[in-house]
């Protein structure tokens, strides 16, 4: 009973969140990106019921947000995990070999550009140029940019956030 | 200065009242503290000598002002990060945290000079004090970047102190729209996003479209890789832009505007969006801009992650809540662009050249540069070059200048092999071309293109094979899948291009590839895949040799390509200290004490870690 009154409790609340979404931009269809990436940047994805909730108050066809949702390439329709690790794969990056750095971080994290590592513990993406080309190759995680990245340091950053969620977990065990 | 934020300007008295005001605030011992928070120096930890001279000016004594400034890119990333102060134009460079408090005692209160952190000239072992005495600065003309590093990007007042726009009372106070396209055009300016379209012409047509409203749209969805002039401006001096559109709208006779900001670029829309707020407040944006019968209002929209929405009709669907997929352009989207509407797109490095030309005159703007290409040029000079960052230069410098003069020439004593402009839909420039004129026309007929300014620069150990591969993967990644030719020529192209690099080219390959490329030139619907074989095709025109050795021998000249080198131990160089054997992945590598080691080829999986270990150069790519 305590769990279904939560479940409704919990739907009520997104109901909220995306009315104040839709009127932020006056219900307006033209406006149906930037309530999208509202709608990512409050969840973290495009939640499948919030895509359905949507459509319906804009009266558009799902498939159109789904479009929508698979042309552009920054929105997920998965959670994303603990951290974001963004690795620049532009020009200037993958001539000093960030394309490289790229293969090793899929490889021993068992991600793919654009998925999650099995763990959840990071969301990697390989964009094309962050504008930094001057401090080439270049690694942004969780906001902070870090410049001249070799595949050794690259590995090494990341490891440590799964040294940080480590130290956490054993925390909170204690 | 609070009293005169809050207030709104209603005439174009008001506005100059206000930058007398500012002016006369200011004290004449007055130092300010520059320091660079551009993409660059930000990477390298520039907020936090921000925040240490916001706390070292707080703590001086009472008796100097002393003002630091988080100001946009100051250009010679390279160095960064960069603080300037000011007066004086002194440039140091590569601060680091403890290098904040004598700065702070030696120059800022002393006034005298730290010498270990001025630009030393590697060629001549000079120091230079100020910012004109750098050769990086000397040959450059600043113009869309006039302000960049001077003003605080956060604070309308700091551009109205400069004379911010002034561009626009005189605009509204002593010109018709007529008048206002007539001195663009005057100034021959072209449109800087890549195409060189006039901007006088595009402007007139939307004004004579029949239909309204009208929309004008700055395009900031600055998707080139290798590319950040526009960033630059919009985090270094948003309100240029907001100025240029201004002018533009006033000119068009449109009430409404967009910027289009690509989704990486979150720091361009927050400063834009404050800058915004800013000039609102003031009524520079709004109703009755500065008293005048003339309204314009800005939104933005950030892009969402695709390229093919630099391209402006895509642009505009995307703006209308669509997929970003181009159209046909026969109509033209001056007469019927966003909702159908007379439409005016221009991207963000065009509209910061309007406030200038307007007040310096278009003559004194076409008096730089060629004959058909007027004013300066934003690039990001990139790459295997000494002094990488963002520059402005006169239209008609040679390549050989820029990279040269500017740049400082190539990187760790090695050999120039191509430049490549454009973006993706630009093309790789030879050396035996070095000495063409950078204009729009120039460019072209080398086979590449002006493009919004990418320069990237490639050195001997450059694969050209590669890097063809590399935008045609790109391209190919984000092209959107409407018309045929570029969704399936472009796939074919890099599966071609793949198996060249792979060591499996086949005889015909390259006539292959020209066919595929005539094919995308002549039937693609957009710019995207109508230029989308310019990589390779200028690689093929100027680096035929490479593709062939490829091909034929399956060797890779530039030792790029995995599989076609392998890795050997120079048995004289090597000292046996055993680094490449404690780190080789697969166990390849054998020796001992004092004997060279060598590295079993069937063993050796070509991962390149003894290449990257050894402390020696030991290790040899043959």
């Amino acid at each position: 009973m305590l769990r279904i009154c939560k479940v409704i409790q919990n739907m009520a609340q997104d109901n909220n969140i995306l009315e104040q979404i839709v009127d932020r931009y006056d219900g307006e269809v033209g406006m149906l990106i930037p309530m999208m990436q509202d709608i990512q940047a409050e969840y973290g994805y495009l939640p499948l019921d919030q895509l359905h909730a949507l459509a319906k108050r804009l009266e558009l066809p799902l498939s159109r947000l789904y479009a929508v949702a698979t042309f552009y390439s920054s929105f997920r329709l998965a959670p994303k995990g603990a951290h974001d690790v963004t690795l620049c794969v532009g020009t200037v990056c993958y001539l000093k070999g960030s394309g490289a750095i790229s293969e090793a971080i899929c490889r021993e994290f068992r991600v793919e550009p654009g998925g999650t590592t099995p763990d959840r513990l990071f969301t990697f993406q390989a964009v094309n140029c962050v504008g930094a080309c001057a401090v080439a190759p270049v690694m942004i995680v969780d906001g902070k940019y870090y410049g001249g990245v070799t595949t050794a340091s690259a590995l090494e950053v990341i490891s440590g956030l799964a040294k940080d969620k480590a130290a956490v977990q054993k925390e909170g065990e204690i | 200065m609070t009293v005169l934020s809050n207030k709104r300007l209603n005439s174009i008295s008001d506005l100059d009242d206000m930058r007398k005001e500012l002016l006369s605030l200011r004290s004449p011992s007055a130092k300010s503290v520059h320091v660079c928070t551009g993409p660059g120096c930000a990477a390298k930890g520039s907020p936090k000598l921000y925040e240490l001279f916001c706390e070292a000016a707080q703590q001086a004594d009472a008796d100097v002002e002393i003002i630091p400034k988080a100001v946009g890119c100051h250009g010679l990333c390279e160095y960064g990060p960069i603080v300037l102060i000011q007066p004086g134009d002194i440039f140091y460079q590569r601060v680091e945290e403890p290098d904040v408090a004598e700065i702070f005692r030696e120059t800022v209160v002393g006034g005298r000079l730290v010498e270990r952190l001025l630009y030393e000239n590697p060629v001549t072992g000079q120091k230079a004090e100020t910012v004109d005495k750098i050769p990086f600065y000397k040959v450059q003309k600043r113009i869309a970047l006039a302000y960049n590093g001077l003003v605080d990007p956060t604070k309308i007042t700091d551009y109205i102190a400069l004379g911010g726009y002034s561009a626009l009372a005189k605009v509204l106070s002593s010109m018709t729209d007529e008048d206002v396209i007539s001195e663009v055009e005057t100034a021959g300016l072209r449109g800087r996003g890549g195409g060189g379209f006039p901007t006088a012409r595009k402007w007139r047509s939307c004004k004579e479209a029949e239909g309204s409203p009208r929309y004008v749209i700055c395009n900031g969805d600055e998707g080139d890789p290798g590319a950040f002039m526009d960033r630059a401006i919009m985090e270094g001096n948003p309100h240029s832009v907001i100025e240029g559109m201004l002018i533009g709208a006033y000119a068009i006779g449109s009430s409404d505007g967009y910027i289009y900001v690509r989704n990486e670029y979150p720091l361009s829309v927050e400063r834009l969006k404050l800058a915004i707020e800013q000039a609102k407040e003031l009524g520079l944006l709004g109703e009755n801009i500065l008293g005048s019968s003339f309204s314009f209002d800005i939104r933005i929209n950030r892009g969402a992650g695709a390229f093919v929405c630099g391209e402006s009709t895509a642009l505009m669907a995307s703006l209308q809540g669509r997929t970003g997929e181009p159209r046909a352009k026969y109509i033209h989207t001056v007469e019927s662009g966003l909702w159908e509407k007379p439409t005016n797109l221009n991207n963000v490095e065009t509209w910061a050249n309007v406030p200038a030309i307007i007040n310096g005159g278009g003559k004194s703007f076409a008096s730089i540069g060629t004959e058909k290409s007027k004013g300066t040029k934003v690039f990001s000079l990139v790459g295997k070059v000494v002094n990488s960052g963002l520059v402005e230069v006169p239209m008609g410098m040679t390549l050989r200048q820029i990279i040269d003069e500017v740049g400082g020439g190539i990187r760790d004593g090695k050999r120039f092999k191509a430049v490549q402009t454009g973006g993706p839909s630009g093309g790789c420039i030879p050396e035996e071309h070095l000495d063409a004129r950078v204009d729009f026309d120039e460019l072209t007929k080398l086979g590449s293109m002006m493009g919004s300014g990418g320069m990237i620069v490639m050195d001997e150990d450059t694969c050209m094979v590669n890097v063809a591969k590399y935008f045609t993967n790109f391209l190919q990644k984000e092209s959107c899948g409407k018309c045929t030719p570029c969704r399936e020529g472009l796939s074919q192209m890099l599966y071609i291009l793949d198996r060249i690099t792979d060591g499996e080219g086949q005889a015909g390959d390259l006539e292959r590839l020209e066919e595929l490329a005539e094919l995308l030139e002549g039937t693609a619907l957009c710019a995207l895949g109508k230029t989308a074989a310019n990589p390779t095709m200028s690689t093929i025109r100027y680096f035929r040799d490479e593709y062939e050795a490829h091909i034929k021998e399956k060797r890779c000249p530039a030792k790029e390509c995995r599989g076609l080198f392998r890795y050997e131990i120079d048995s004289e160089a090597c000292k046996a200290c055993g680094i490449c054997l404690k780190n080789c992945p697969v166990g390849a590598i054998t020796g001992e004490k004092k004997v060279a080691h060598v590295i079993d080829q069937e063993k050796c999986t070509l991962c390149g870690i003894c290449w990257e270990k050894c402390p020696f150069a030991a290790v040899l790519k043959v």
